[in-house]
């Protein structure tokens, strides 16, 4: 399990090349990576965290996916601070012996990763700031698992 | 006790953090304490249904009792991923 907090750009090819790299075990491994979408004059975005809680929370949910899945290796990388449009914000990878245990183990990482874990984004344009709101349907979606 | 606030709750009270000295049996209290302290904590706490709460950096409820607890943070809802 390798789980990343940084403020620092993380090297999108490099950590899937690198992750479940030869375990002739896992027959299938998952990629996602968030990016920082503009809806219309984004400048940036913040990302603000709990330095502790974050990783003990990626930690947490990790775990949780283990426990729930039959996962080979999960990868949790998280960037928090200044980031512009169209930068990779976060990534998570998860190996299994079979698709179905990997694609659905990255999903959960995913939905969990949006309300659990302790981030906020702060959208800057031109004339002005706004925190990005939680929406619904996010809180929602925990409910399916 | 530690009191760590984050995103617009932080903007609102105007620091991060705050060191208080409390008999507060919950967190209910706790919150009841800091919106009698000032003005701007009274309006950041108007309404907790737009916040959360951790004790030790673990999610809990408002009516969780504080006994033994040495860091509780407030914020906004998560917004990751």
């Amino acid at each position: 399990m390798r789980i990343l907090v940084q403020e620092s750009p993380f090297d999108f090819a490099a950590e899937a090349e690198a992750f479940a790299k030869g375990r002739a075990d896992l027959g299938a491994v998952v990629t996602f990576t968030g990016q920082v979408r503009d809806s219309g004059g984004l400048a940036r975005m913040e990302i603000e965290h709990y330095p502790g809680m974050t990783e003990k929370a990626l930690r947490g949910i990790a775990e949780e996916a283990r426990s729930r899945w039959s996962l080979g290796e999960v990868l949790v990388i998280h960037r928090h601070g200044r980031l512009l449009p169209g930068e990779r914000i976060m990534m998570v990878a998860t190996a299994a012996r079979h698709r179905r245990d990997a694609f659905e183990a990255a999903e959960f990482l995913m939905d969990y990763l949006k309300s659990r874990a302790p981030f906020w984004k702060k959208e800057h344009f031109a004339e002005g700031a706004a925190w990005v709101e939680a929406k619904d349907e996010d809180e929602d979606a925990l409910t399916r698992w | 006790m530690d009191v760590l606030y984050f995103a617009w709750l932080r903007e609102r009270i105007g620091a991060p953090k705050d060191r208080i000295e409390t008999e507060a049996a919950t967190v209910n209290e706790l919150v009841e304490e800091l919106r009698a302290r000032e003005e701007r904590y009274a309006l950041a706490f108007a309404d907790l249904s737009a916040l959360r709460v951790a004790l030790d950096q673990e999610l809990a409820d408002f009516d969780a009792p504080l006994a033994g607890v040495r860091e509780v943070a407030f914020f906004p809802p998560m917004t990751g991923g």
